[in-house]
This record gives C-alpha cells, structure tokens and sequence, in this order.
C-alpha cells in the first residue's frame, strides 16, 4: 500500500528540515535574502535563516529552516544489494581464522606506466584511507605492497615467489586506455604461464568497474569509494570457494 | 595544575633516548643518500627543469651515480668542474643534462677545492637569513594555543582562497596538505599546480605563492600568519631547504614516521631526517613530529607510553642537528576512545604529561580523528572536549578538530565552526588550570606515572636491542620493517673518504656559533 512521507520535525509529514551552506555573497540582508531564495529553489518554504556569519568579505554560512514541499512513497524506492558479504575488518580476521590454516598473503602493486601509489595505498598500506585501515593492519593478512610501475612480469614473478594467494593491481591515472592494455596482457600472462588459477586478482581504480574487471577475465574489480575491508571481504570469501572446489 | 613526578625516571628517559639516537648517529654520519645530494645541489642555487620535465638536480645526481662515483658526493665533482671551466653551479646542470659535460672526466687524484663553491652557498644563505629577519619582525607575543588549520583542495589558487578565509576567522597556522604519494616521489615537482588528490603537491612555486598571499592577510589582519608543509617522505631534506629559502614557518618532520607509515627504508629515513633538521634548525623553522599517527592504527589508551617514548627519541634526533628545543613540535594527540570511561581525565594525563616532559616545545596536539564518524553533532562535542583539554594543558600547537573529519576534507564553513569552537573554549577555560591541583593518588596522576614507567620500559627495552630491532620488531603502530628493505634504499651510500657535504659543515658551524 503507498504512503507518502515528508521529514519529520514536531508533528507527523511537517516536512521540517535543517540546512547550512555557504554562499558567496557579503553578510548583509541582501546576503540573507539570497539565502531564503536559494533555500525556496530548493523547494523549501516557510524559509527561516535562523544564523549567518561572516566566513571573509565574500562569504557567508548560514544555518536554515524551512519546510520541504516534496513528499515520497517509500515503497517505490529500490536499494541496491551487495553481491559478496561485506564484513568488517574484525569479522575478515575471524573469517580467515576459522576457515584457513595459514596466514594469507595478498601481494599487489599499481602496475604498467602509471606512477600513482594512492590507490594501491588506500587498499594496502598500514595507515589505510578515509579511516579505513589497510591490509597491512589485518592480522592473518601478510600484505606485500610492490608499489609503483610494476611491470606484468615482475608483479607475477613476485607472486610466484611470494606464494602469493591474492594479486591486486591497481591503475589510477592512465591516457588512452592504456590501462585496459595492459590489464589484458596480464592475464594473457598468467595463462600463457599456466597460472591463472593460482591466484585471485583484483583489479582497482577510478576507472574501473566489477564489470569491466570480469570482461577483462578478472576475479573483481573495485572502483571509487571502496576500500580496504570491501576488497578483503570478496577475496577471503572468493578464495576459500574457490580452495573447496580444488 | 601540576603533576607530581619523579624527575629521576624522566632523566633516565632521556638518557636511554639519547644512547638510542647516539647509535643511529654513527650510522648517520658515515652516508649519505640522493635526497641530501639534491638538497646541496639546491642550496648551490640549481633550480628549474629540463625539456623532459626533470629537476635538474635529479639530472645531475643520476649522473653522477650512472657515470661516476656518487660516494664521493656532488659537492666534489662541482667543485672540480667549477675549478677548471669557471661556470655556475646551474650552467653545470644545464650542460650535464644536455650531455656536453661528463663529470667522469673530473675524477682526479687531487683534493677537490670546495671553497670554490662558497659564493654560491653565500647566496642562499643569505636569501634564508633575510627570511628569518623578516619572520622575527612579525612576530610579536604569540598567543597560545596557536589555531592551526589545513587546506586540501590540491589547488593550490583554490588553497589560497581557504587559507585566506581561514586567517580571517581568527586561525594563526596553515598547512597545505600534500597530495597523497607525493611521500614516494624521488623527486619534487615543479611549478605551480591545480591537481592533487586529497591534497596539493608541495612545489617551490606553490610555497612561494601561498607564503605571499599569507603575507597580504597577515598585514591587513597585523598578526603573523604561520605556513605550514612537510619535509618528509623520499625528498625529506629538499623540501625542508625549499622551506627554508620561501619562509614556510612549520614542517612536518619525523624521524620515524616514513618508516612505520610509507615503508621508506630506515638507514634512508634517518640520514635525511638528520640534514633537514639541520636545515630546519638553521632556518628557524618549527618541526611537527607524527606521534599522533601511532594512536590513529594502535589504541590510544594501550600505546599511550609509545607516543612518550617516540616524542624523547624525536628529541634527541633534533638535539643531534643541533636544534633547539624551542623548535622542536612534539606531537601527540586526542584519540581514546570516547566510549571509554574517564577518557577525558586519561586525556588530560597524556596532555599534561608530554607539557611537563618537553617544558620548552612548541607541542603538537591533534584532533580527534579516529573514533570520528558521520555523526557531526557528536564530532563537536568531540571537539569540544579536545579543545578544553588542549587550554587547559597548554598545549602550543593546536590542530583544530573538523566536525566533518570522517567524511570530506575540509568546508569553509567547516573550519569557521572548528575556529569558533576553539575561540569560546579558550575564553572560557583561560585560567581555569591555574586554579586547581592534580591530587596525589588520583586517576589522573596514576594514569601519568603509570605510562611514564612504560615508557621508560620500553626506551629501556630499544636502547638494549638498538632502534633497528625494535622497528623490526614492530613495536611503533604495529608495523614491522627490515633494515635491508623498504623505498629508497638503493638512494642510499657510504660516503668515500673525499666526500663532503659543505652545506651541513657551514650550518653546524652557524648554529654553534650561534651567529646563524
């Protein structure tokens, strides 16, 4: 059955909100009436600037209220579901612990001409990103970063040596798709070395997308916005699947 | 508000850290690396880029250690050039780069002549002398705790606007955020730049336009507004000499940090950090060390004796480049879990413990990052505690806490709230110490003795096994990481028995002399 929902802020569907933004404009009344119009383009009536401060001569913060107009039925709204459980970085180490014998090792590098550690960072290092620790911190997790300009063969020989149960490979910043290059020799790599099967790979970086990665022959691809426990979480789950099926 | 404490273990500390920092010394003194080779091609005045983009003191160095004999150091082959062909230390690069000179061809028995390359020195020098007059102009009275804020638009025109804005407001430090990677980089990049990734890249240029238009507000606000970067990763020295050369007032500067957080090797770690506190030491410019990074990976309130134990041995590392303990920005930070029981007394023992420890340094204390989440309302109560504890212990230099810490780098607005925040705590808390007594016995004076006596264990425990075995054994953040291993390892050499580093010798000198 549909209903239709506005905020909630005293009594049921006022539609109160709150907003604060800042505005380049002086903190003056024309200032504040720029506010309140900005605020009713919105859709928000009823506008109250309620607080507004001088940020420098040129810009001002203000704190609003107001009354949204727009309603929602909340049971047209889809969320999207994960494919893989997404756990956190307490319940990957318990994963690993229950379900392997050994410490598991995650080997990965940005690879090709692409110079950018950043994205291979966020995923491996200690310090992580955004709060998000790296694979470096993981416990069962032994995280060799190879860091930049790795070429295809190196990244494998060190897999190899490594005993290496995950390959990750990051490309950040490339020009004329050449990473999609070079993502494609690696696997020509691995099977023509008869290797494919001996690892997962993951592929990460701003252009890329789990789409993308599996057209490529790629276990999993992440793009923007994920993180250390996102990739974690797919490979543990992804490798012991693939070690029942051995 | 004073702890009562046992000054016999405080000396013992900085007796253990200062055999620790003895060790690594030796160690020190016999090599250089790339990054200090650089730096004294800098200071020789060798600036700019070839038509590939490349500094030409990384042309010049890479030279030398394809062609020639890098153990010897830059400042032996410049010397003999400039002695037979009479050209500047530039018009050398330029050449090198264009391959009409190979310094090969200058390798000789004879002594080189390195006074030859004193003009040159003189040079720069003089542009940093002239740059600390006109810092000490400025300065009147500094107000504590200094408000320090960070940009991070990896614009570096956007980062003006924000620093201006944030100056306005009241903030006396601004730090521009590097870009992330910028640490790895063997190189530093050149020109001014407006891309960076939740950071902007530390460029020559950049310093120089953000410290001009810091020098416009501070004039129309007539207080000194204070410039921050950092000299550290794999160009730890040249940035700390560019610094030097455009006025930058703070650098961030550890000792152990690109170690534990940037797997850079330790033998390459220690021999730079040493020259760019000599540098920073020459030029007056406040170090900020990274303490506070240890609690961001380990806990807080476990690890809270690590943090005490690094700030001693980051002590000794700058009495060792001949700083004074004025410059020396110890840092550490507010990062127990608000979940915990008593956090704030816990707090306000580490605060005040590492205030009574370092009586002369400017401290660093930073914000509340960790245990920062989405929920923005409690990120200010958050703040709020931190910026009490922070007035209270007086602490010097203050990083303001952003509501939106765990979400975006930071909304001028943002700091505005972090700036008014900080503002109303330090009115309202302004003599609020100076009225009350730690009892004997109580949580807070249990909690300060107790991490006192771990952190003499541990300094107990490192001077034994040596700073080596300890970063092996993973002791700082939990990070374990070999001496044979780690970035920029193969930019490290043993100095050849001809090899001198001219620039360190003249800066020693000064600052003993006291005349620099």
């Amino acid at each position: 059955m549909s209903r239709f929902i506005r905020p909630y802020g005293d009594t049921m569907n006022d539609g109160k909100v709150q907003l604060s933004f800042t505005l380049p404009v002086e903190n003056n009344a024309h200032g504040e009436a720029c506010a309140k119009a900005y605020a009713e383009t919105l859709k928000i009536h009823d506008v109250a600037v309620v607080h507004a401060e001088t940020l420098s001569e040129e810009y001002t913060f203000f704190v609003v209220y107001g009354t949204a107009s727009e309603q929602l039925d909340p049971s047209t709204i889809k969320a999207t579901e994960v494919e893989s459980d997404v756990m956190d970085k307490a319940e990957i180490e318990a994963f690993i612990e229950k379900n392997f014998n050994r410490t598991l090792t995650f080997i990965g590098a940005s690879t090709g001409t692409d110079a950018h550690t950043v994205g291979i960072d966020a995923i491996m290092n200690m310090k992580g990103y955004s709060g998000h620790y790296g694979l470096e911190r993981y416990k069962h997790i032994n995280a060799i970063n190879l860091g930049s300009q790795v070429d295809n063969e190196a990244l494998l020989e060190a897999a190899i040596e490594h005993q290496a149960d995950v390959i990750l490979i990051s490309q950040t910043v490339t020009q004329k798709d050449v990473h999609i290059q070079n993502l494609t020799a690696f696997i020509e790599l691995l099977e023509a070395e008869n290797k494919r099967d001996d690892f997962i790979v993951i592929i990460g970086g701003a252009r890329i997308s789990h789409h993308l990665a599996k057209e490529l022959g790629y276990d999993a691809g992440f793009g923007p916005k994920k993180f250390a426990f996102h990739v974690a979480s797919f490979a543990v789950q992804a490798l012991l699947e693939k070690e029942k099926n051995v | 508000m004073k702890l009562i404490l046992d000054y016999n273990i405080v000396e013992a500390c900085r007796k253990d850290a200062e055999i620790i920092a003895s060790q690594i010394q030796t160690m020190i003194d016999q090599h250089s690396t790339v990054a200090v080779e650089r730096t004294i091609l800098r200071m020789l005045g060798i600036d700019g880029v070839n038509e590939f983009d490349i500094p030409y003191v990384n042309v010049v160095v890479d030279h030398i250690k394809s062609t020639a004999d890098i153990r010897k150091g830059v400042a032996y082959y410049l010397a003999k050039v400039i002695e037979k062909e009479n050209l500047t230390p530039q018009a050398i690069a330029e050449a090198i780069s264009k391959k009409t000179i190979n310094l090969a061809d200058y390798d000789s028995p004879e002594k080189p002549n390195i006074e030859l390359l004193t003009p040159h020195l003189e040079t720069t020098e003089a542009q940093i002398r002239a740059q600390k007059a006109t810092r000490k102009q400025w300065q009147k009275e500094t107000q504590f705790p200094e408000k320090y804020v960070i940009v991070a638009t990896g614009n570096i025109y956007e980062d003006i606007e924000q620093a201006i804005s944030a100056a306005k407001k009241g903030a006396d430090i601004i730090a521009v955020i590097r870009t992330t990677g910028q640490s790895l980089l063997d190189y530093v990049p050149h020109g001014a730049t407006t891309e960076g990734f939740g950071g902007t890249y530390a460029t020559q240029e950049n310093f120089r336009l953000m410290r001009k238009a810091l020098d416009e507000v501070s004039k129309t606000e007539n207080r000194y507004i204070k410039l921050v970067n950092y000299a550290s990763g794999l160009c730890m020295p040249e940035i700390a000499a560019m610094g030097a050369i455009e006025r930058l007032d703070m650098m961030l500067n550890d000792s152990l940090y690109g170690i534990i957080f940037r797997d850079i090797n330790m033998k390459r770690t220690f021999v730079d950090q040493y020259f760019s506190r000599v540098i920073s030491a020459y030029a007056e410019i406040t170090i900020n060390t990274g303490e506070d990074n240890y609690l961001t990976t380990s806990d807080a309130f476990d690890h809270a004796h690590t943090v005490i134990a690094s700030q001693f041995i980051n002590e000794q590392f700058a009495k060792k480049a001949s700083m004074p303990e004025t410059l020396m920005g110890l840092g550490h930070a507010y990062e127990i879990d608000p979940n915990l029981e008593n956090s704030f007394s816990y707090e306000i023992a580490q605060a005040q413990l590492s205030r009574q420890l370092f009586p002369n340094a400017p401290l660093k204390y930073m914000p509340p990052t960790k245990h920062m989440t989405g929920d923005i309302f409690q990120g200010t109560m958050q703040n709020t505690l931190f910026n009490i504890a922070s007035v209270i212990t007086q602490q010097n230099i203050h990083l303001l806490g952003m509501l939106t810490e765990a979400i975006h780098t930071p909304f001028m607005s943002d700091r505005a709230i972090a700036l008014n925040n900080a503002n109303y705590m330090y009115k309202a808390f302004k003599d609020f110490a100076a009225t009350i007594d730690i009892k004997e016995g109580s949580l807070i004076d249990q909690r300060a003795k107790t991490v006192l006596n771990e952190a003499k264990q541990l300094l107990d425990t490192i001077r034994e096994e040596g700073l080596f075995k300890t970063l092996e054994k993973g002791t700082f953040a939990g990070v374990s990481r070999k001496e044979t291993q780690g970035k920029g390892l193969d930019g490290v050499f043993k100095k050849a028995n001809v090899y001198q580093n001219p620039v360190i010798d003249r800066m020693l000198a000064s600052l003993k002399e006291g005349t620099s």
